[in-house]
């Protein structure tokens, strides 16, 4: 959705055309530096004022051979001079550094789409590798695009052939040429990108240089050169007032859980053990020991689960993170922490499965296996963020409920929110609201599983504090004393007042809210990371004199309170979902409202056409 | 419950404070109560506030343990209390931590914890009751049985080799490694008090006798008539005699150990091995650690005590410089890492 209009003659040269939304995609082989070169892009395009978001798309095989279809690596960013919430369906531009990059990307650039190539890789063995019987630069195959050929590998070699690096080390720098062609081409700054190749190859001042040339050359490239006869200008972004910073998901996760150990005055303690994508917020955690941030890089996920609950239990806050194989190893542990009623708090950055399945592809599949999987009946509290930078803020909305209802909370984030990125407006720190561990102190009034009224929530009582020594374990427990027992009619209890606690939840989460109409034709309603194509698709329909409203699901388990009341007042409830219909079954099971499912399993989130199809079937 | 107020620091405390209110319920002749007692007599002499000792176990019949202690107490899921141990441990680093495990317990399901809570020496005490046999799921053989057991899972014999659980802890880099007997009280005392004093990881197993399902597993070398004769008692900087007589002893030759009786073909005290339990290279505690009845006597007592940094104390120390060097971490810059922006 690209609107141009044409700026007045102040610039001599090439013209400047004003856009208010662009989506660039950067692909080459994973060894390219794609990431970087779009992680860049963004930076400067924040700093700039745009919305942002971005999609990384990293391949499944990190050492797949240089040059072959697996090996693609691709960064997405959508820039725009208005909010945006998604990275964008299709690139308006395709970077495209080699055929197997091209091949596997060119299907998603629209007719008419501006196509950068570096012509230099399109060798035989190149095109052969990528499964290409001739060449799409010669064969007329590419005549729906603009295409431009830039030899980027000889053009950058020849900018830096005084510079004393090696072959392979100049070559490592062509991804900063492309992205200096682009900083060009979108009317972009090179300082950010300049301080920060500063700062990270401050030590090595000729690597330093060289992508700094590299850089210039590229932008210069574009300035000199007569093939681009037009370059674009996106103007800031209305957003709200503030201080803002680019964050992905899993930043922003990171810091929200050191901050609700700052909220709580507690010790953070975080188990985990390697794995994509969750392993970033590992990456993250461990750099804040100055925050009194525990890390514990675990053998495996049980222990890093383990390790977490044994936090806990003596008083810190145990933190632990996983994808869905992980989520399935740590399914017995979470059990005991139901059984033993400690705060806990697990994060799931959902990937496509099942068993290892797509490691860097995105689904919602586990909400199921978040919901039920473990033995027994064994209820836990389930949040879901909604956007990269919404992580920051449902991490300690687990933590609030984990420590004041002493249960364990599953975060359902994902692959898509994980990674990509958007604006954080920078919150008050000291406006936050302060949480309560409420320790036991009194051995008068102690009891180990005595409740209290109103969250049904048990005593958090130390190792340390005096006279309340105590033993708790994953036996069925005594009401109120906490000693094993097996007796019929308190196991009966005990399993109600486990769940009625997890239900009470619902006290003391924020009602569902619509946006559009208070009734109408049809709800979308939705849950995570299907957030920004829903309420762009939304916005679209409605546009369209659609009367169409869309709601979202932070809080899964317990579901807001109003939910049944919403869904009532809507014709038809369209639930757009990354997995095979997983929530709409929990809420239609719970309702008997019969919604409708649109799902998608491919490992990639929903495109806005495909929901803003779906919504126009419905309500049109 | 509470017996004392804590107002004196002085405090003494007693066997009796350290005896919960809940049924022991092990079967009548079980080693575990043994190893309670012994337990529960060392708790006091330890000087440690009751309230800052807390055991965890797993799942199995040595593993009910802790609810029988008057202390915090945490009984887990099966082969996991190593990490549920360490997570306390390494967060809450003045409590003392004990963990209670079985041998199936430690070394079949929980087998990647053990190792790894021993590398990474956290400090801790881990207790092994070794009987050799599944006891609480009644019966089956365990990853200690030895070669062609007959057990209810076993009817033709087991065909898997047994581990030895104080090999698999050298191998795995423990700092501390001792074994004792449920029978003999004051070893097992104060083994359990060398333990509680060694700076990280210690491991012991303890021969624990399952008189319902594996009984007299030890009796040949274990039992009171016989210990003297068939056990060695390691000690520290002194020679490894043995014997009712205290007249044999274990000499090195080649690259092992021999039997010898003091007094005959020559050999005299100053031909016998002398223990060094601090020896950094860990061969010849893994030598000791495979000595069997009856080519051997059974060595009891501490096999390995090194002095290595604590994991707990690393973390704690990079805590520190990491404050030290960058300041107490304040939210407001960390918010603020990387580029900023402002939209007016
Ligand atoms: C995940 C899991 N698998 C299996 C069991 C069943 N189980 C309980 S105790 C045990 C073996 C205990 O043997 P050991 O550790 O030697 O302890 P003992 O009872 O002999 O003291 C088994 C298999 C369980 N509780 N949990
Ligand atoms: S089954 Fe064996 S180990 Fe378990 S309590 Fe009985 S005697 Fe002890």
């Amino acid at each position: 959705m690209t609107t141009l209009t044409r700026e007045s003659d102040q610039h001599e040269g090439p013209d400047v055309l004003e856009l208010d939304r662009v989506t660039i995609r950067f692909a080459g082989d994973s060894g390219d530096g794609m990431q970087l070169a779009g992680t860049q892009f963004t930076k400067t395009s924040a700093v700039l004022g745009n919305d942002i978001s971005t999609f990384p798309d990293i391949p499944a095989e990190i050492r797949a051979p240089q040059g072959s279809l697996p090996g693609v690596s691709g960064f997405q960013v959508s820039f725009s001079s208005h909010d945006i919430y998604t990275p964008g369906d299709a690139p308006d531009v395709l970077v495209a550094m080699n055929p197997a990059a091209l091949n596997t990307n060119i299907g998603d650039l629209p007719r008419g789409g501006i196509l950068v190539v570096n012509e230099d890789e399109f060798t035989e063995t190149n095109l052969k590798k990528a499964a290409y019987g001739s060449n799409p630069l010669d064969d007329g195959s590419l005549g729906a695009y603009r295409v431009f050929q830039v030899p980027v590998s000889t053009l950058n070699a020849r900018a830096l052939k005084d510079s004393g690096l090696t072959a392979v080390q100049v070559d490592r720098c062509k991804n900063m040429f492309a992205l200096g062609l682009m900083f060009w081409m979108y009317s972009r700054p090179l300082d950010t990108t300049t301080r920060w190749i500063d700062e990270k190859f401050g030590k090595n001042q000729g690597v330093a240089e060289a992508n700094k040339k590299a850089l210039r050359a590229g932008y210069n490239f574009g300035e000199t050169t007569e093939m681009f006869a037009t370059h674009y200008h996106v103007p800031k972004a209305k957003l709200r007032p503030g201080l803002y910073r680019n964050i992905t998901g899993n930043e922003a996760t990171a810091l929200g859980v050191i901050t609700a150990s700052k909220l709580a005055g507690r010790t953070l303690f975080y188990g985990s053990y390697p794995i994509t994508p969750a392993s970033d917020i590992l990456h993250e955690l461990s750099r804040f020991k100055r925050f009194g941030v525990r890390t514990f890089q675990a053998e495996d996920e049980i222990a890093a689960v383990g390790a977490a609950i044994g936090a806990s239990f003596g008083g810190s806050l145990g933190l632990t993170g996983t994808s869905g194989p992980g989520l399935a190893l740590k399914s017995e542990a979470i059990g005991l922490a139901v059984m033993v009623e400690l705060p806990l708090v697990v994060i799931d950055v959902q990937r496509a499965g099942p068993s290892t399945g797509m490691p860097t592809k995105t689904e919602q599949a586990d909400l199921l296996q978040a919901m039920f999987g473990r033995n027994g009946e064994s209820p836990v509290a389930i949040v879901a963020p909604s956007t990269p930078s919404d992580c920051f803020q449902m991490a300690i909305e687990a933590w609030r409920i984990a420590i004041k209802y002493r249960t364990p909370v599953l975060y359902l984030s994902d692959g898509y929110l994980g990674m990509g990125s958007e604006p954080w407006l920078v919150p008050d720190y000291t406006k936050l609201p302060k949480m309560d561990p409420d320790f036991a102190h009194d051995p008068a009034t102690f009891k180990p599983y005595a409740r209290d009224p109103e969250t049904l929530a048990r005593p958090w009582a130390i190792p340390g504090t005096p006279d309340l020594e105590h033993r708790i374990g994953g036996l069925e427990k005594s009401d109120i004393t906490g000693n094993v027992n097996y007796d019929a009619a308190n196991h009966d209890k005990m399993v109600h007042l486990r769940a009625e606690k997890i239900e009470r939840i619902a006290n003391d989460i924020p009602e569902l809210e619509a946006h559009g109409d208070e009734s109408g034709d049809l709800l979308v309603l939705g849950w995570g990371s299907t957030y920004g194509v829903i309420t762009t698709a939304v916005q679209r329909a409605r546009a369209k004199g659609l009367k169409v409203s869309s709601a979202h699901l932070h809080h899964l388990n317990p579901l807001p309170k109003n939910l049944g009341d919403v869904l009532k007042r809507y014709d038809r409830v369209l639930m757009p979902e990354i997995n095979l219909g997983q929530m709409r079954m929990l809420v239609r099971s719970r309702y008997l409202v019969d919604i409708i499912g649109l799902n998608k399993v491919s490992g990639r989130p929903f495109t806005i056409s495909e929901v803003e199809a779906k919504i126009t079937e419905l309500a049109a | 419950m509470v017996t004392a107020s804590r107002d004196d620091n002085v405090k003494v405390l007693s066997r009796k404070d350290f005896v919960s209110d809940q049924e022991v319920r092990w079967c009548p002749g079980c080693g575990d109560y043994s190893i309670l007692a012994q337990t529960q007599k060392l708790m006091p002499e330890l000087g440690i506030p009751r309230e800052n000792i807390v055991f965890i176990s797993g799942i199995g019949c040595s593993s009910r343990l802790p609810y029988y202690v008057d202390t915090y107490g945490f009984h887990s899921i099966h082969g996991r209390a190593p990490t549920i141990a360490s997570g306390l441990k390494a967060s809450r680093p003045e409590l003392s931590v004990w963990v209670v495990t079985g041998d199936g317990d430690a070394l079949s399901i929980g087998g990647n914890h053990i190792l790894h809570v021993l590398r990474r020496n956290v400090d801790l005490q881990i207790i092994l009751h070794n009987n050799e046999i599944y006891g609480l799921t009644k019966g089956q053989y365990s990853p200690t049985s030895e070669l062609g057991k007959r057990t209810k899972s076993s009817p033709y014999g087991t065909i898997d080799r047994p581990l030895h659980p104080l090999s698999v802890a050298i191998g795995a880099e423990a700092t501390f490694v001792a074994r004792s007997i449920d029978t003999d009280a004051h070893h097992l005392v104060s083994t359990l008090d060398r333990a509680y004093r060694h700076k990280g990881a210690s491991f012991v197993e303890v021969y624990q006798n399952c008189n319902i399902f594996n009984d007299g597993a030890f009796a040949d070398f274990a039992a009171k008539e016989v210990r003297a004769d068939r056990t060695i008692s390691l000690e520290h900087g002194k020679p490894m005699i043995f014997g009712k007589e205290r007249d044999k002893g274990l000499r090195f030759s080649g690259a092992k150990f021999e039997v010898v009786t003091v007094g005959e073909n020559g050999v005299t005290d100053a031909d016998l091995f002398v223990h060094d339990e601090t020896r950094e290279d860990p061969s010849i505690a893994f030598t000791l650690s495979r000595m069997e009845w009856p080519e051997y006597p059974v060595p009891v007592g501490v096999l390995r005590a090194v002095q290595k940094p604590t994991y707990n104390d690393l973390m704690d120390k990079q805590i520190e410089m990491a404050i030290e060097a960058e300041g107490e971490g304040d939210l407001r810059d960390l918010f603020l890492e990387g580029d900023t922006w402002t939209v007016e």
